[in-house]
């Protein structure tokens, strides 16, 4: 049994297809990438798999059972954490507040527990010391990292990263993925959506190419890339395709 | 205002404090003030607990509309509709022979009772439709209300069971009940936004979507906030009845009680506690000295909540912690360094 399965999703928002028989199982301890053109339906499939938005058809199997159903908060309770592309901080709250909120209602811990929890997660991704500032005040990649930090305190199974090395420098995003790395020896299966390649490719083993809501490739990240069907979706397939045997 | 010790946990572990100073000045300080606000009426003149009495009416209702719109998202305009019922489960239950002093509690679990169908009405909706929605459930109850004899029609009825009572002694009385539902309701909100539910409602408040995800049942959270202004706004109604005691449905169901609650909110300052408060003080200093003006005054209230809009969205309290990082009753959680 697949930690995460979905089988056959398809979401259309009018004429706009985001989704159209999407499948695909995460095992636990899995690193995924996900690359695709903009609107091929990444963040939509993210936004279906936490519960933002329902698809049209398809299931959803979270350790077996199926959470189609379920509102984003059961799903967060259930073990599926996900970070937002343009971070989404309660600004008037503390840092650490914001992790403790994650910690007690999605991990569903109290007391010193739940401060544990939020405090493993700030000193994770190095958030520790800006435990005490307003979130609002943060930078950008503090802002990122309290994505991560919040959901980490959820206490996920799997976790959701919606560009969360996007607008980074080169430093950043090398100390990011040490941290993302960092979960997957823990267990914590991987979904990373991400334009920055280079990142994805020191922490995926698998990756799928998403374009116009269909999975066009999926596999060992080398040889996705170098595929017919994900160069064709960068480059404009047809017209290498109908040049290349002419010329 | 506890301070939390680490259990087990190894030793130099950072320790959660509740608050950032020390919590004895707020404590003697609130101390100092139950004291003297509940010996008013024999300290002061008639006329200026009358004036407290008002004033401890509207902290009451502009702390419940402070929880819904300043911590729960919900920006209600029929806030009304529970000071009416509230008002009116009072002089029912007196009607039927009940002290009405001891209606307090009654009609306050009425108004609870009637909130919870009203919230599977009224969550189908957002944003502006919901307000909207809010004052057509007022506009209904007091239709409702006015149709039915036994309680006075439109025209209102006496409470009943005061008469027993001489002037003064009735007047002590209610400045004392309302100032006992005052209390309890700001301890009591100030207790619900320290524990674990206020922390749900600060992130609520702060981003919606972002809580779902970490968890948060903001469906259920906001349920129970509804519910628990309307017994609030109940409260103050039943208070109200005893204290102006000819009930009239259309004074009750006044949307000036929605009008002032959400003044004052916003001048104090939404989304903190002090804020309110703080906001029914200008309120109530502001209508002492601008009364003999007539009309003007409404005129410069409005213009102030337009300015405060603009340019202090936060409210006065919000400047002040802005400025000073100081608050009086803090709800937030502090780490703390090992020494």
């Amino acid at each position: 049994m697949s930690l995460l399965q979905l089988e056959d999703i398809s979401k259309k928002f009018g004429q706009v297809v985001v989704g159209e028989g999407i499948t695909f199982q995460l095992e636990q301890g899995d690193a995924v990438g996900i690359v695709g053109p903009n609107g091929a339906g990444k963040t939509s499939l993210f936004a279906m798999i936490s519960g933002d938005i329902a698809p049209d058809s398809g299931a959803i199997l979270f350790d077996g059972h199926n959470i189609a159903h379920l509102s984003p908060a059961k799903r967060a309770r259930a073990g599926i954490g996900r970070t937002y592309q343009v971070p989404r901080p309660f600004e008037n709250m503390t840092v650490f507040e914001n992790a403790l909120v994650a910690a007690q209602q999605g991990a569903r811990t109290r007391g010193q527990k739940s401060y544990d929890l939020a405090l493993g997660a700030l000193e994770r991704t190095g958030l520790a010391p800006f435990a005490n500032r307003q979130a609002g005040s943060l930078t950008l990649l503090h802002r990122k990292r309290l994505e991560l930090a919040r959901a980490l305190s959820t206490a996920p199974r799997v976790l959701l990263l919606d560009e969360i090395a996007g607008g980074l420098t080169d430093l950043e995003v090398n100390e990011l993925t040490a941290i993302i790395r960092s979960l997957r020896s823990d267990g914590i299966a991987v979904v990373w959506i991400e334009h920055v390649v280079r990142a994805l490719l020191t922490t995926v083993e698998r990756l799928l190419c998403l374009a116009s809501g269909v999975v066009v490739a999926d596999g060992e990240p080398k040889s996705v890339l170098a595929s017919d069907a994900v160069r064709s979706v960068y480059l404009g397939g047809r017209v290498l395709e109908t040049r290349g045997p002419n010329e | 205002m506890s301070i939390v010790t680490p259990g087990a946990k190894q030793h130099g572990a950072p320790s959660v404090r509740r608050s950032s100073t020390s919590p004895i000045y707020t404590l003697v300080g609130a101390l100092v003030l139950v004291i003297l606000l509940t010996m008013a009426p024999w300290i002061v003149p008639a006329q200026a607990s009358s004036t407290l009495m008002n004033f401890f009416i509207l902290v009451i209702m502009a702390t419940m509309w402070n929880l819904l719109a300043g911590y729960a998202g919900m920006v209600s305009i029929g806030q009304q509709a529970f000071i009416g019922l509230g008002a009116y489960a009072t002089l029912y239950f007196a009607l039927k022979g009940v002290n009405p002093f001891v209606t307090i509690p009654l009609s306050t679990l009425t108004c609870a009772v009637i909130a919870v169908p009203v919230t599977f009405l009224l969550f189908r909706l957002r944003g502006g439709y919901f307000a909207i929605a809010t004052w057509v459930v007022s506009d209904t109850a007091l239709l409702i209300i006015g149709a039915i004899p036994f309680l006075g029609g439109g025209t209102g009825k006496l409470m009943p069971g005061l008469q027993s009572l001489s002037p003064a002694q009735t007047a002590h009385y209610s400045y004392l009940a309302t100032w006992i539902v005052a209390l309890v309701v700001v301890t009591g909100t100030y207790l619900l936004l320290r524990s674990r539910l206020g922390l749900v409602l600060a992130s609520i408040r702060d981003n919606e979507v972002a809580a779902r995800s970490a968890g948060v049942n903001v469906q259920s959270a906001r349920r129970l906030i509804f519910v628990i202004a309307a017994a609030g706004c109940g409260a103050a109604g039943a208070v109200l009845a005893i204290s102006q005691p000819f009930i009239q449905p259309l004074s009750v169901f006044n949307i000036q009680w929605a009008a002032e609650m959400l003044f004052v909110s916003m001048i104090g300052g939404l989304g903190t506690i002090e804020g309110p408060i703080i906001g029914s003080i200008l309120y109530f200093v502001l209508q002492q000295t601008l009364q003999q003006y007539g009309a003007w005054y409404l005129i410069i209230f409005g213009s102030l909540a337009v300015v405060v809009a603009l340019w202090q969205p936060r409210g006065l309290w919000g400047a002040f912690r802005e400025r000073f990082h100081g608050e009086l009753l803090p709800v937030g959680y502090w780490l703390r360094e090992p020494k």
